[in-house]
């Protein structure tokens, strides 16, 4: 048994982890963490970019990138990723059934997050996208006691009730000594789409707001749209179906900020 | 129905219902206090339970503020929302100095305080006692059926969102009560359709009619659907009871509605 706590080690081949966490359940981690990804190929398309799911009771990248499967294993036994849209894949939603609760206590779901990190065939890769679960509990622990993380993108709705999670999310991060390269605010506002008027139905602003408070970047805002969700839900992500939409060039802009920061917090 | 023999704090709680989704976000917290007012409107007494730890949002959707936590002789003496008693709190949100402070626990910390919220709060006589839960199927929801185990649980309520990311992992909570033999007393399809205040077109910003969907696929009771209301979020972010302040609204009707649904179906059992 090791002495301490377990000592961090890279995964053999990528460069950079950016992890896309809330602390709040239901603010888009998932929808952003699939979008940044792609949208940090489009902006530079000599970059490969890897994403993990690390949601390992509530998976949705599989859906989101329209990904079904088991993986196969490689030569030295290390499970080949599946790729979509030219990002390889990981997460348990391709090693367990689509119905099946995965009723796992905390100690099971670290040696899950330690086989989806180290026995995964990633191959050469600039940044490794993981998408983390809601909560400041056992998969953030093991993940940030494991490997280097290069920064944290934390994302939230402008709500009071989100921002409250994501301020405990971005003290989490401090905790354990991850930069945080800064704030999206996803579900912005939404623009009726008969009348264009303007709702801000989760709150205005909050998330730019807690970003100055906190002493942290704003990395962007992301409308409501029906189109981000319209096309989710067909595993088709807006970055790729609709590259010239709005919604498409602000996961862009936010994966420059992401950029940009990655470059100040690691010199 | 019948009192519970020999369940200390628990003995004198007509019915336990756990609010579950699986997903995130979809609104658990939201729904778990606008059903426990609507029941309290109704003249029930009601409990809340909040057993998420890394993120309680019920202290603040309350807005019961920062107030201590008393030790009486049978254990904690849960937080009531006003001098008439008829809804009591339980959170961790009460328990931390800093409001602000990030709980970074394991599985088996956790497993530990919800052991004790379960046996060691004096609620005295409840007519329900709804448990808020996280997202996921972990810790704190295994803590929650084990400790319960001696007591009873009367059901589970799923929420979802109507589209696919979320009715996919509330399907797999719904196999989780089916498991662990929790009976599902119905799905919400929270966030359904939004009215545009200043045209009125309804846009199905969520999708529409995956929790429906889910209900039939899995063999459950339908409860309802929730509208997505700017006023229900800005009550909830005010802590503000939206019941008093828009009581004629499609909203609040649904939910009231569900909430009576809810309540025959524990009273026929």
């Amino acid at each position: 048994m090791a002495k301490g706590l377990p000592r961090q080690k890279p995964i053999t081949g990528v460069k950079q982890v950016i992890v896309v966490a809330s602390g709040k359940g239901g603010v888009g981690k998932s929808t952003t963490a699939v979008n940044l990804a792609l949208a940090l190929m489009a902006n530079d398309s000599s970059k490969s970019v890897g994403l993990l799911d690390a949601d390992v009771y509530g998976p949705s990248i599989p859906k989101l990138m329209n990904l079904k499967g088991n993986p196969e294993l490689s030569d030295n036994n290390l499970m080949i990723p599946l790729t979509n849209y030219g990002v390889p894949c990981m997460s348990m939603g391709f090693l367990v059934d689509d119905a099946a609760p995965i009723v796992w206590r905390g100690l099971m779901v670290m040696s899950a997050m330690e086989k989806l990190l180290r026995q995964v065939d990633w191959g050469s890769l600039d940044y490794l996208v993981i998408d983390m679960p809601p909560g400041t509990g056992d998969v953030q622990l093991s993940i940030t006691q494991n490997i280097p993380v290069a920064g944290a993108v934390i994302v939230s709705t402008p709500q009071d009730i989100a921002l409250l999670d994501a301020r405990r999310g971005a003290e989490m991060f401090k905790k354990v000594n991850v930069p945080i390269l800064g704030l999206v605010q996803n579900m912005s506002v939404f623009h009726c789409p008969k009348c264009q008027h303007q709702t801000h139905i989760f709150g205005s602003d909050g998330a730019r707001q807690l970003a100055h408070t906190l002493g942290e970047e704003f990395l962007g805002d992301v409308p409501l749209h029906l189109n981000i969700r319209e096309s989710s839900d067909r595993g088709q992500p807006v970055v790729v179906s609709c590259p010239q939409s709005p919604e498409a060039q602000a996961y862009r802009q936010v994966a420059s900020a992401v950029e940009r920061r990655l470059k100040e917090v690691n010199t | 129905m019948f009192p519970r023999a020999g369940d200390g704090n628990l003995s004198q709680v007509r019915h336990v219902v756990l609010i579950l989704s699986g997903k995130g976000g979809v609104g658990k917290s939201t729904i778990t206090t606008q059903l426990a007012l609507a029941l309290t409107h109704a003249g029930n007494k009601v409990g809340i339970l909040d057993t998420d730890l890394c993120g309680p949002s019920i202290p603040r959707m309350l807005s019961v503020g920062r107030p201590d936590v008393h030790q009486c002789d049978s254990g904690w003496v849960p937080v009531y929302t006003d001098s008439r008693k008829n809804l009591a709190l339980m959170s961790i949100g009460f328990l931390l100095a800093d409001p602000d402070e990030a709980v970074v626990w394991r599985g088996p910390k956790k497993t530990a305080l919800i052991g004790q919220f379960v046996s060691d709060v004096a609620w005295g006589e409840l007519d329900v006692l709804l448990v808020d839960t996280p997202p996921g199927t972990s810790d704190e929801h295994l803590a929650i059926l084990e400790n319960l185990k001696k007591h009873r649980v009367d059901g589970a309520v799923l929420v979802t969102t109507p589209q696919a990311v979320s009715t996919g992992d509330v399907r797999r909570e719904i196999t989780f009560c089916k498991k662990t033999g929790v009976r599902v007393l119905g799905v919400i399809e929270n966030m359904s359709g939004f009215v545009c205040p200043h045209c009125s077109e309804c846009s199905n910003i969520f999708s529409k009619g995956g929790g429906e969907e889910l209900a039939k696929l899995t063999g459950s009771v339908f409860l309802g659907c929730v509208p997505l209301d700017p006023q229900l979020s800005s009550s909830i972010e005010e802590g503000k009871d939206f019941a008093e302040l828009f009581p004629d609204s499609t909203t609040f009707s649904a939910i009231s509605s569900i909430s009576h649904t809810i309540l025959n179906s524990l009273q026929t059992t």
